[in-house]
């Protein structure tokens, strides 16, 4: 589905990524871990057009998005979830949804997917005509990610979804991804939070100062000496 | 008397905010102050009067022609001026803005001279209502009325529309806008579309309210609505109404009170005043560092 070929990026003299190449297939959630500064987020704003590619390729479904505008992108079918969940604040949660659905003109269509991101997170339908500056990490969380699915996105891209959360609401929205990519959305996570992330991935990729280390099965990783050494806390 | 003075001041008062939404809404989404914008203003002074000098089309039409012309002026600029620029320090894009200003007011100087021109006789035939001890021209009362119109009217784009969200969705989180789908580089040329027309509309009144046209009138007007808009709170729409009026109020109130000398001094010494009380203006927000 989604095949990046020695992709590199930098940020002015910063090599942020050397020869990147990685592939999601579909219907699989794969896992991109590593330290803070890896580069696993700028993995995610290379594939949406937020950030420009030195030199390699972004393949998805056999059409090539590297250098086109990130909106085209949405268009495409890759949506993300960005780091920080970046939520528009002063917007109720409602706009935050419809902004999602920004690519869409179906009006029906919108409010039916609207009830779905209401039935999937019960809490945001409580909270619908609340700002969105009002709403808890977790909300938050759930917000930006209801959002992302509003443009019924083939591929979704998320970024750090644990990222300052409760134990418990870390794994509640790990089940939540796992939901999702049951009912057919192939997905893209990038975690520091190594463990819980093997534990729901199919495949994931180890990064290391803009470098894969290590690739292979989620299970194989997660039983890798080297790998729980360094990201598992062993 | 007190009635009097402030209606005078919030007819002043409804065009500085007209002028001040163009500079909030362009500084809320790509941080720029947009230092052309009073010329903006003036070219649409001029458009309108043209329109009922040679055209001899009626008060409305004609600002309707200066708010389109004033569209595609506005969008050019962007393209041209700022846009490429998007990319550089904010220095390089305010620099260019200063020279979009300067070249629009001397280009007028050198098309329409340096003379102050008037509006021909009876485009608006002007009467005066009295309403208890105040004399309120009909005139003032068509500035409000088409002010207060025309901030409706935006207010209902910017909360009600597709595009007016995602405005406020691009001015709150550029990128995120991005990901959202939304083309910013369309909503950007947007935002420059209505200010200009809000600005083309505010010409065209103040040019029948003082009946005076002329190629810097861009210069102190942009100035005074520059300082409405950080009165109220740089990015903020309601912010540059409020900011407007309440200049317009205290300048003629100050004007009133027998100070005409200064009347330009009274807007930057409330704006000074205001600042150091508040800095992000009466409904700024904080600003938050975007990481």
């Amino acid at each position: 589905m989604l095949t990046l070929d020695k992709l590199y990026v930098n940020y002015g003299a910063i090599k942020a990524l050397k020869s990147i190449s990685c592939r999601v297939e579909t219907g699989e959630i794969v896992a991109l871990i590593g330290a803070n500064g890896a580069g696993k987020t700028t993995i995610l704003n290379a594939i949406s057009g937020i950030i420009p590619i030195f030199s390699g390729s972004v393949t998805f479904l056999d059409q090539t998005i590297s250098g086109i505008p990130p909106h085209e992108i949405v268009k495409r079918g890759i949506s993300q979830v960005p780091e920080g969940r970046r939520v528009f604040a002063n917007m109720s949660v409602l706009e935050n949804l419809e902004m999602g659905a920004y690519i869409r003109n179906d009006k029906s269509a919108i409010l039916e997917e609207i009830d779905q991101v209401f039935a999937r997170f019960p809490r945001l339908f409580e909270r619908k005509k609340q700002l969105a500056k009002t709403l808890s990490g977790g909300e938050q969380q759930m917000l930006a990610m209801g959002r992302a699915l509003m443009s019924r996105p083939k591929l979704l891209l998320l970024d750090e979804p644990s990222m300052g959360l409760a134990p418990m609401l870390v794994e509640q929205i790990f089940s939540i991804i796992q939901e999702i990519n049951a009912s057919g959305t192939t997905i893209m996570l990038v975690e520091q939070n190594a463990n819980m992330a093997l534990s729901i991935a199919h495949r994931a990729y180890v990064l290391e100062t803009g470098e894969v280390v290590l690739q292979g099965d989620a299970r194989e990783l997660a039983a890798n000496p080297e790998v729980r050494k360094a990201y598992l806390g062993e | 008397m007190f009635f009097q003075q402030l209606i005078n001041g919030i007819a002043l008062g409804s065009t500085y905010a007209l002028i001040a939404l163009g500079y909030t809404m362009v500084y809320g989404i790509i941080t720029l102050i947009n230092f052309a914008h009073g010329e903006i203003y003036m070219v649409g002074a001029f458009v309108g009067l043209f329109a009922t000098a040679i055209l001899k089309v009626n008060f409305f039409i004609a600002m309707l022609i200066a708010m389109l012309v004033c569209v595609l002026l506005g969008v050019l600029v962007e393209r041209i001026a700022y846009r490429p620029l998007r990319k550089s320090s904010r220095l390089s894009a305010l620099i260019s803005a200063i020279g979009v200003s300067i070249f629009l007011s001397t280009l007028a100087q050198m098309l329409f001279g340096a003379n102050a021109k008037g509006y021909p006789e009876g485009v608006f035939p002007v009467k005066q209502i009295t309403i208890g001890s105040a004399e309120i021209s009909t005139l003032q009362l068509l500035i409000i009325a088409i002010s207060a119109t025309l901030m409706i009217a935006l207010e209902f784009i910017v909360h009600k529309t597709k595009i007016g969200k995602a405005m406020r969705a691009t001015s709150e989180d550029y990128n995120t806008a991005a990901l959202m789908g939304i083309n910013v580089n369309m909503v950007i040329s947007f935002t420059f579309a209505l200010g200009s027309a809000l600005a083309a509309a505010g010409g065209v009144l103040v040019g029948l309210l003082f009946n005076a046209v002329s190629f810097n009138m861009g210069l102190m007007a942009g100035l005074k609505a520059f300082a409405a808009a950080v009165l109220g709170g740089i990015g903020s729409i309601p912010g540059a109404m409020l900011g407007g009026l309440l200049l317009g109020v205290t300048e003629v109130g100050g004007v009133a009170l027998g100070f005409s000398s200064y009347r330009d001094a009274i807007a930057f010494a409330i704006l000074v005043l205001v600042l150091l009380v508040k800095p992000t203006g009466l409904l700024g927000r904080k600003i938050q560092k975007k990481v």
